[in-house]
């Protein structure tokens, strides 16, 4: 176990660093001279040139570069262009909010989702599996930010059941202003659990070890929840882990829709005013954040499944 | 020779009509393929169909649905059922070009991973699982910023989004192939590495990453329409699902007609291509069943 | 004269199908006395399967027992509930299957499975545990301790068989089912394979139901054997009278094209000809006609009833009876 661990973090590692790389390539791309453009057209040339040197764009790429990636690892992100706070603060001060609304809608997706998957599996043909089987492609298909539209639309303007605009205050608030935007974020999620879920159980119902297990006369219940779920659900595992990582930036639509805080209004915001640090930073928090959740999702499988510890090339 | 060749053509021809008659068979499958022709169609036709979808008449805002506009108007008074039937050409184009083009980049790239030498098979792993790291919507955002909305941006997020996968599926089947024994026997023969990968491994490999990039297209639209959305994509004044429902969702409170207008195509389409893609894949290979996106 | 292990008599068991009712099964009838080891050969869609499923009573949801009467030491198995029967299995009558790679559940230590299975006995864990690995000992699994812990794909193919038979026996049941259990494994580990099992049966002296197509292995393993062609017991009796002096046509073929008789270098193995029998539209009369060397005139009319002759106890062949 220890070895695929550290073999496992190790790729994770690179996969870092190219990912900055790739960040820094981008920052560097940037059209226009980002000083200029910060401090507006009738800035005097000294004025830019300070800021120039101030943000380093004045030195050779290569120290540039080394700069980024030694700032990047002390955890500096760089300073907002109008408020000169640090960027690392400005964004961890955004993230609960999105947060929120990450396990939120990860909440309806193993409350349901899980559920469902098994009992269409059970209930395999039935009435039930055939419905479960097409509402849940279709909340896959149709994008999350339509959906949030449309209940924003119906539940909040229309029908006035919850509230359209804000993050609430006390927790008990909170929750209430969390539940049109968790749904709406999850509602994908729990259809493609559920299927995933469903067909995982299947197949490990008809696997040889399955058969072996009733040859021995285990009830049912026993076999279902300790021998057959405890592999089915890993593939589930994975596609929570990934999840987790996906809805930190599709979070972005459901806060805007609803007006919420977050790193998703941030980053927009921060994009409409040109404040590159604020963009550059949080992109880069957010993929770290993806590469983190998806090496842990990794390494508890191999805890779970002894047979993934073998191999690391999936 | 000619004779097994002259009955080639007819048994392709007969296979495929076979799996066309299955696809539609399905409910669903049927469904989607009706789906996805009413979307085509009506951004076919829109020039016949609908009046000019610019055209602004501000007298005329936030009109509810009637024989004059089909869907009503919005907040500039232009006429919803034209914007959405002139927006289905952004999405189809958009759409199927982006595809076009993560399909060869990705499959090119898997191709040289999967036959070249082992340091760059690491190199080219390492660059995919790089690209693939970014969640979509920040690569969007940080692509945006560097190059400004446009349809463009929305192709370069689809091919970092996407071409990373099929380059993935290329490289394992390419290395699988690459030891099999027709192409040692071609190689023995002395052709060179491009002739074998043209003419051998690609046209084998090419069939599953084909059904995998058709179930992505739903995807691609919801990039496009998400982008567009955001204000990322297709710049106004002309029409994207996105933008109309983007300038819907602004002026919600005065009217829910654009709203209406902008989600109902996206939800058509998305819809029509997923059950058509799923019932297609089920023809096809039912091994691709599941996959995460 | 104890009831015998295992009990069949005019077993019929259909599956339900879009083409029609599929006859898998046809007036099946087998006995193994208790203590005795009895061979089951055919080859494959011969119905060995079902037959095991059936026994089981673990049979597919389009798959019915139309016919006949089942006993397990005398306890009727068809007539049984599903909870009773649950309980029956892994106590009374247990199985090993062909497969052992697949056979375990990958993700639990053998020791956990072994353990589990114990789940009727009310007794402390480290009771079960120690049981457990007794028994892994007489199965010659080395540093039973240790590897208890381990996972089944830590063990190479014919360790996990050996595994799969210890958990068989560990309940010591009345009988066991031996589902072609040396066939995934090779020749070496096919002998010691089977001189476990010989041992194993001699201290349990539980009943072997031996299923397989290697008929070497059958005539050295078995008192009796029963021969099955497409769903039916062509022939039935002691192993030596069959295997020397088989009687159906298809036994003698059979005997024939086993690989192991063959004793020069020839580019053709010895197969018999045809296909099986359409399971669903069953031909009128004997299921083997079409591919008998020896097929004449009453063979087509109806299906030859099972007779018990002078060797054997069961024949089913217009050949082995006297003229009407």
């Amino acid at each position: 176990m220890l070895t695929y661990a550290a073999k496992r973090s190790g790729l994770a590692l690179a996969v870092v660093m190219v990912v900055m790389a790739l960040l820094f390539v981008m920052i560097y791309l940037i059209p226009g001279d980002p000083a200029r453009v910060a401090l507006g057209p009738r800035a005097s040339q000294a004025l830019i040139d300070e800021l120039r040197s101030r943000m380093g764009l004045d030195k050779p790429v290569w120290v540039q570069i080394v700069d980024f990636y030694r700032s990047v690892l002390t955890g500096n992100l760089g300073n907002d262009v109008l408020s000169g706070e640090s960027v690392l603060t400005i964004i961890t001060g955004q993230m609960p909010y999105t947060l929120d609304l990450i396990f939120g809608s990860m909440f309806w997706s193993i409350l349901v989702g899980i559920p469902l998957g098994c009992l269409s599996a059970m209930r395999r043909g039935s009435l039930v599996d055939q419905v479960t089987a097409v509402l849940s492609v279709s909340v896959i298909a149709v994008p999350a930010f339509v959906i949030a539209v449309y209940l924003l639309l119906i539940f909040a303007i229309g029908l006035q059941w919850f509230p359209a605009i804000g993050a609430g205050d006390d927790p008990l608030d909170r929750a209430y202003h969390l539940v049109l935007p968790s749904i709406a974020l999850g509602l994908g999620w729990v259809g493609y659990i559920a299927r995933m879920l469903r067909a995982s159980i299947l197949e490990v119902q008809g696997e040889n070890h399955v058969r072996t297990a009733r040859a021995f006369g285990l009830p049912e219940g026993k076999i279902v929840f300790d021998y057959v779920l405890r592999i089915a659900i890993l593939p589930t595992l994975t596609v929570l882990g990934i999840g987790i990582g996906q809805l930190l930036s599709s979070a972005v639509f459901a806060e805007i829709v609803f007006a919420r805080p977050g790193i998703g209004k941030l980053v927009y915001d921060a994009i409409v005013t040109r404040n590159y640090p604020i963009v550059t930073g949080t992109v880069l928090v957010t993929t770290l954040f993806f590469v983190l959740v998806n090496l842990v999702a990794d390494l508890m499988i191999a805890w779970l499944d002894p047979r993934v510890r073998r191999s690391l090339h999936r | 020779m000619s004779a097994a060749a002259s009955t080639a053509k007819p048994a392709a021809a007969r296979r495929a009509k076979s799996a066309l008659r299955r696809v539609l068979s399905e409910p669903l499958g049927l469904l989607g393929s009706l789906l996805v022709l009413l979307a085509v169609l009506g951004a076919g036709f829109a020039g016949f169909l609908a009046p000019d979808p610019i055209a602004m008449a501000p007298i005329d805002r936030f009109l509810a649905p009637s024989m004059d506009h089909l869907l009503g108007t919005d907040n500039l008074g232009r006429d919803l059922f034209a914007r959405v039937l002139y927006g289905g050409r952004i999405a189809l184009v958009v759409s199927l070009g982006a595809t076009a083009a993560s399909l060869l980049l990705g499959v090119a790239a898997g191709l040289v991973a999967g036959y070249g030498p082992p340091w760059l098979d690491n190199l080219l792993l390492l660059i995919f699982d790089a690209l693939k790291s970014f969640p979509t919507v920040m690569l969007a955002l940080a692509l945006v910023t560097l190059l400004g909305p446009s349809e463009w941006a929305v192709v370069l997020v689809v091919i970092v989004a996407n071409a990373p996968s099929y380059a993935r599926m290329a490289r394992t089947q390419t290395m699988s192939l690459r030891h099999a024994q027709f192409v040692e026997a071609e190689r023995s023969l002395g052709a060179g590495a491009g002739r074998i990968i043209a003419s051998h491994i690609l046209p084998n490999i090419v069939g599953p990453i084909l059904i995998v990039a058709s179930m992505d297209i739903p995807v691609v639209i919801a990039i496009e329409a998400g982008m567009s959305f955001l204000g990322l994509g297709v710049r106004p004044p002309t029409p994207s699902w996105g933008t109309i429902l983007e300038s819907g969702f602004e002026y919600i409170q005065d009217s829910p007609w654009a709203v209406i207008a902008g989600g109902l195509p996206i939800i058509i389409t998305t819809l029509g291509f997923t059950f058509l893609g799923e019932a297609l894949r089920d023809t096809f290979d039912p091994k691709l069943a599941t996959g995460p996106r | 004269m104890s009831a015998p292990a295992l009990a069949i008599e005019h077993l019929s068991v259909e599956y339900a199908t879009a083409a029609g009712p599929l006859h898998a099964l046809r007036d099946v009838g087998i006995e193994v006395a208790a203590g005795e080891i009895v061979g089951l050969v055919g080859e494959s869609g011969c119905g060995k399967s079902t037959l095991i499923q059936a026994i089981l009573r673990l049979l597919a949801p389009n798959a019915k027992i139309t016919a006949g009467r089942m006993a397990l030491a005398g306890v009727d198995l068809i007539g049984l509930d599903p909870e009773a029967m649950r309980k029956l299995r892994g106590d009374r009558m247990s199985v090993v299957f062909q497969d052992p790679m697949t056979a375990l559940n990958p993700v639990l230590t053998i020791g956990r499975q072994m353990v589990d299975i114990q789940y009727r006995r009310r007794e402390p864990r480290a009771q079960k545990r120690r049981r457990a690995i007794e028994m892994l000992k007489r199965v010659h699994i080395p540093d039973p301790e240790s590897r208890f812990d381990q996972y089944p794909h830590e063990f190479s193919g014919g360790m996990r068989q050996r595994i799969a038979i210890a958990m068989a026996l560990m309940a010591e049941p009345v009988l066991f089912i031996a589902d072609e259990p040396t066939t995934a494994l090779d020749a070496t580990l096919e002998v010691a394979t089977i001189e476990l099992l010989k041992a194993l049966q001699r201290e349990i002296g539980c009943a072997i139901l031996f299923v397989s197509h290697h008929l070497g292995v059958v005539a050295e393993l078995c008192d009796r054997v029963n021969v099955m062609y497409a769903g039916e017991v062509v022939e039935s009796g002691p192993v030596r009278p069959v295997f020397q002096r088989p009687q159906h046509p298809y036994t003698q073929r059979l005997l024939a094209c086993d690989p192991a008789r063959v004793h020069e270098r020839t580019r053709h193995l010895p197969t018999i000809p045809g296909d099986l029998p359409d399971l669903v539209a069953l031909p009128p009369g004997c299921v083997f006609a079409d591919r008998c060397p020896k097929v004449f005139e009453p063979c087509r009319r109806a299906p030859p009833p099972a007779v018990k002759t002078a060797e054997l106890e069961a024949l089913r062949c217009y050949l082995g009876q006297p003229a009407s």
